[in-house]
């Protein structure tokens, strides 16, 4: 498949007044036209930074980009800025131009590449339906929910007819279900128009939605790439392990009981394990909240806060439970949620 | 002595007062507003970052706002008498108006300028935009209601100004009041063109911030 971006030997280094800080240290990447690329770091891993090289927003240290086989190192401010028009961009903030209507926001890139008021009117109106925001072209961002400001800047960026698309954070200012919508939008697009998309995000859930290809970006430099799916089965590098290992920790079931319990440890065998016994019996896993217990000469003292389950039936059993063993049940009201 | 003689002279020191102040304010955008975008683009970090150009702009701002007014306007009296032919008057006053007030509209605008959201500007140059387009569309475009809040400020600061000519026989109301109100101790003068005086800047107040308010589209509803 074709090249359509190559990332060479990229460094970058922010020079403060009395310290050096090195966002990126030789960063190799190619980026196949029709991808959806997903860069993905932990908030300071340089993703941002890496980003804003794709269009020379950041001039990188040393290293260049090639898009399209093009050297941007090598381009003039003039031919930069032609290379920017078929290199879109959206952003975590959305940064439209408050003061413009919807469709006025769309048109502006059409302004930059001189295109006639008339043409940018019937273009911009055309991909306000793309997005779904026909009857809004009249409205300002500050009417706007989320969502809807980054369905403007997505129409505003495919204005141009890029090549293109780089999505810093798109998705992180918004909630679960806008983000969804969004990503689905994103794919339609790539589907459609055969726009290659890269997405730099932080969160696993979001390269698993919708990418085919993920650069785990850590410290500066490219812990691992690949298929998604082969990242999110083998992990290698401990960078991937913890982005991956934490995606699926939120997908563990949440305790949805309310009841909380205090016991007081006083008299017990520091050695039997009381709630693990409780859990095996009831067969139910309970929620430990807090725990401040310790071993005085083979006696279990301190306290324990659980949170029961929701079935009042096996919670009343782990109380009664808990009370034959000799131990002080406390009820909590309004200890969580 | 309330004649028609010292109504009218009254009513036109008003229109002189105006004219002052308005076409002051005129010169002083036309030299400051320059110079507030230069301070912006060519400050470090900026869009064109100068060293040298934005501290020499920033050093000479400060200076010209730091002479108090009245003195530099006897300090250019050579040089308003080159310009406009005469150190007295009404259009002679406009001269050291224009000047003192150049340097504290190129601050009023560096500082409208500045805060525009970043994110904005970043986007615009991810389009392609080029430096003249960000400056004309996003920066003063983004930036006009604090724009016109400023300008608003710069015209009741020039208006006061204006009435501190008076003292070298500048026109207008501020040199009726110090005439007929201070060399003459005629109270009931002086405290008719002081009335006029604050009329003129609630009113020029009102006018700008109705202007702005109209003009501002993040307000919702």
């Amino acid at each position: 498949m074709e090249t359509i971006i190559q990332i060479k030997d990229v460094t970058k280094t922010f020079v403060g007044k009395d310290n050096q800080v090195e966002a990126l240290k030789g960063i190799n990447l190619d980026i196949h036209k029709g991808e959806i690329y997903g860069i993905i770091g932990m908030s300071g891993a340089g993703k941002s930074t890496l980003v804003r090289c794709l269009n020379f927003l950041e001039r990188p240290t040393s290293g260049t980009v090639f898009i399209e086989g093009k050297d941007l190192s090598g381009l003039s401010d003039g031919e930069l800025r032609m290379v920017r028009t078929q290199v879109a961009m959206i952003f975590q903030h959305f940064n439209l131009l408050m003061q413009r209507t919807v469709l006025d926001n769309v048109c502006f890139p059409l302004e930059i590449t001189k295109v006639s008021r008339k043409d940018a009117v019937a273009r911009a109106r055309e991909l306000l339906a793309i997005v779904g925001l026909s009857e809004k072209e009249l409205a300002y961002p500050a009417q706007l929910s989320g969502g809807q400001k980054q369905r403007v800047a997505i129409a505003r960026a495919l204005a141009t007819n890029p090549k293109i698309l780089l999505c810093d954070e798109a998705t992180s200012a918004l909630d679960p279900t806008t983000t969804k919508a969004i990503l689905a939008l994103l794919k339609e697009i790539n589907e459609k128009y055969g726009i290659t998309i890269v997405i730099i995000t932080h969160e696993m859930t979001v390269v698993q939605e919708i990418c085919s290809h993920v650069a785990i970006i850590d410290e500066g430099t490219l812990a691992e790439t690949g298929r998604v799916e082969e990242v999110f089965q083998k992990p290698k590098s401990r960078a991937a392990r913890k982005l991956v290992f934490l995606g699926e920790n939120n997908q563990y079931a949440e305790m949805k009981g309310k009841r909380c319990i205090r016991i007081v440890f006083t008299s017990n065998s520091s050695f039997e394990p009381v709630i693990a016994n409780m859990v095996l019996t009831c067969k139910t896993p309970v929620n430990i909240l807090l725990a401040d217990t310790r071993d005085i000469g083979g006696v279990a003292h301190g306290q324990m806060i659980l949170q029961l389950p929701e079935e009042e039936a096996v919670a009343e059993k782990m109380i009664e439970y808990l009370k034959s063993r000799n131990l002080e049940v406390e009820e909590l009201t309004n200890y969580v949620g | 002595m309330w004649d028609k003689q010292i109504i009218l002279m009254i009513a036109e020191g008003t229109g002189v007062t105006l004219y002052m102040t308005l076409v002051s304010t005129l010169i002083a955008y036309l030299l400051g507003l320059p110079m507030g975008i230069t301070l912006v683009v060519a400050a470090p970090g900026g869009l064109k970052p100068n060293r040298i150009l934005y501290k020499i702009l920033d050093v000479a701002v400060n200076i010209v706002r730091s002479i108090p007014f009245l003195i530099l306007l006897m300090l250019i009296i050579p040089f308003t008498r080159i310009i406009v032919g005469k150190s007295y008057g009404a259009t002679a006053t406009i001269v050291p108006l224009a000047l003192a007030a150049a340097p504290f509209v190129a601050r009023l605008v560096e500082s409208s300028l500045l805060e525009v959201d970043h994110g904005v500007i970043e986007a615009a140059q991810s389009m392609g935009a080029s430096l003249w387009t960000i400056i004309w569309k996003v920066l003063l475009a983004e930036a006009r209601t604090s724009l016109i809040v400023g300008c608003t400020i710069a015209l009741g600061t020039i208006l006061g100004y204006s009435a501190m000519a008076g003292v070298v026989g500048g026109g207008g109301l501020g040199d009726i009041a110090i005439r007929y109100g201070y060399y003459r101790w005629q109270a009931d003068i002086m405290i008719v063109t002081v009335v006029l005086l604050v009329a003129l800047v609630q009113i020029l107040q009102m006018i700008g911030t109705k202007l702005s308010r109209k003009l501002d589209r993040r307000i919702t509803g």
